[in-house]
């Protein structure tokens, strides 16, 4: 017979919706910040080949002349973001959740054998995992970049008040560059997570909002898998 | 694949996770509400200063905790001198670059009386020279080198500076405008009398230029380059929080560093 099995607790899905819309409104406001002094671009050889951003980019999304309201925003949520990041991992610390989510020894080889199996070069059948070695890495990164944005944010809000800490960044405008930088990342990460979480199904996606899964005859709960593993 | 999408269909089970999938979408559905709530209720809120009062509100709130933690031990960063560029000429409000530099004072009030000062005057007392970064609102930097009096020894003088015209207390505030009041900067006592603060006369080795505010202009590293304001025509020390010009226009009244 099949089962509902816990996969992901109240807790956890709350911080992660709660993230949704208080990145993006970061990501927002920070885009009305940067349109201001919009100097970032990748060149090869002096060529631009991608200008952060045309022009058309910050029309369509009203983003022109609006750097008041997006510092005033920004320094805003900025509450928001840390209050919810810092309790995410202060809870995902003490209830353990952090077991299934830190990388650990088997992670490179995992990882690896995931990326191969979602490039159909790998046939065997994926170990069962709340987390697999890739989603270790991509979780874990996030966090980290998360904590990455908090730092580099601060190292610009107060470059003096801060100094020792815009200085280990590599000065005001390099923290200014890691935190532009960071920001494009989340929306990379954005994108690959959609699509993973579209390919891997339903059931799996639905986890995330009611918190179990759908799942077959015989397969172990999450806790015990990651058990045997070690 | 070890977690499939399809097991075996279930009739109680299927119902129970509609169940909760219908529950979980209904929260989902009044959370989305309620933000939508909130930010309607941010953008219906009146303008304070041309900005949300709710965002006001939490500016001052960053502003307090801002103020509360501010050590006058911290200064901006010191650079080579040779890093020193010109920074662009970003604000023209209130300069009058055809200002009659001769005829212009430095006119210094408190609620105790006021008092006029010539440029010789504020060039007697000590000069200072820091190579700090010009920091903007807008998110660029430029690394110069800026010479003058300190606005804390210039407050010294008179006593313009202290509540009833005597010591030890300072006012809590300061308000530098431009001959014209046509540009108006506020500044808290703490950050006014911070040594970095700067009364300049001359920039990257050379006399003030007009377009950067000749004779006298305010350089306060510790401050956004809004703060930074060029042609001071007076200095006013005060009781209650005097207005600033772009807190005026939808930016933090504070804009510390």
């Amino acid at each position: 017979m099949p089962r509902l099995e816990r996969k992901h607790s109240l807790p956890t899905r709350l911080f992660h919706w709660a993230n949704v819309p208080i990145l993006a409104g970061m990501i927002w406001s920070g885009l009305l910040i940067y349109w201001a002094n919009d100097v970032y671009a990748i060149r090869f050889r002096g060529q631009v080949l991608i200008k952060f951003f045309p022009t058309w980019f910050y029309d369509k999304f009203d983003m022109a002349s609006r750097l008041a309201d997006g510092m005033a925003w920004h320094f805003a949520l900025m509450w928001l973001f840390a209050l919810n990041g810092l309790l995410y991992v202060l809870y995902t610390t003490i209830s353990g959740e952090w077991r299934h989510l830190i990388p650990n020894r088997q992670t490179p080889r995992e990882a690896v054998q995931v990326v191969m199996h979602d490039l159909y070069l790998d046939r065997r059948p994926l170990p069962r995992r709340k987390f697999n070695g890739a989603q270790r890495l991509a979780y874990s990164g996030v966090i980290a970049m998360g904590a990455g944005s908090l730092l580099t944010g601060l190292a610009i809000y107060k470059p003096v008040q801060l100094g020792w800490l815009s200085w280990a960044l590599g000065g005001y405008q390099a923290a200014r560059l890691e935190h532009f930088s960071l920001t494009i990342l989340y929306g990379v990460f954005f994108v690959v997570h959609i699509t993973q979480v579209v390919k891997a199904g339903w059931n799996n996606a639905r986890s995330m909002i009611i918190g179990v899964e759908l799942t077959a005859d015989g397969e172990p709960s999450y806790d015990d898998a990651e058990l045997a593993a070690r | 694949m070890t977690t499939p999408n399809s097991p075996p269909a279930d009739p109680d089970l299927n119902k129970q996770l509609g169940r909760m999938t219908r529950r979980g979408f209904a929260w989902g559905a009044g959370s989305i509400l309620a933000g939508y709530g909130a930010w309607r209720w941010v953008q219906s809120a009146p303008p304070e200063g041309m900005l949300k009062a709710p965002l006001r509100r939490i500016l001052k709130l960053d502003e307090s905790i801002g103020r509360a933690t501010f050590n006058p031990n911290r200064r901006s960063k010191s650079f080579p001198a040779s890093w020193a560029r010109m920074p662009r000429v970003n604000g023209r409000y209130g300069v009058d670059e055809k200002l009659d530099q001769a005829a212009w004072r430095l006119r210094v009030e408190g609620p105790s009386g006021s008092k006029s000062y010539t440029i010789d005057q504020v060039k007697a007392l000590p000069r200072f020279e820091y190579t700090t970064e010009l920091k903007c609102v807008e998110g660029w930097s430029e690394v110069v080198t800026w010479a003058g009096a300190r606005l804390a020894d210039l407050a010294a003088l008179d006593g313009l500076a202290l509540r009833g015209g005597k010591g030890p207390d300072l006012l809590p505030y300061v308000e530098l405008k431009t001959p014209d009041s046509k540009y108006y900067v506020a500044l808290d006592v703490a950050s006014a009398m911070h040594p970095q603060t700067l009364l300049c006369y001359e920039m990257n080795g050379a006399p003030l230029t007009p377009s950067h505010g000749a004779p006298l202009r305010l350089a306060i590293p510790i401050k956004y380059g809004i703060k930074n304001l060029k042609q001071i025509g007076t200095i006013r020390f005060a009781e209650a929080r005097p207005a600033d010009f772009w807190a005026d226009r939808g930016y933090d009244w504070y804009a510390g560093l």
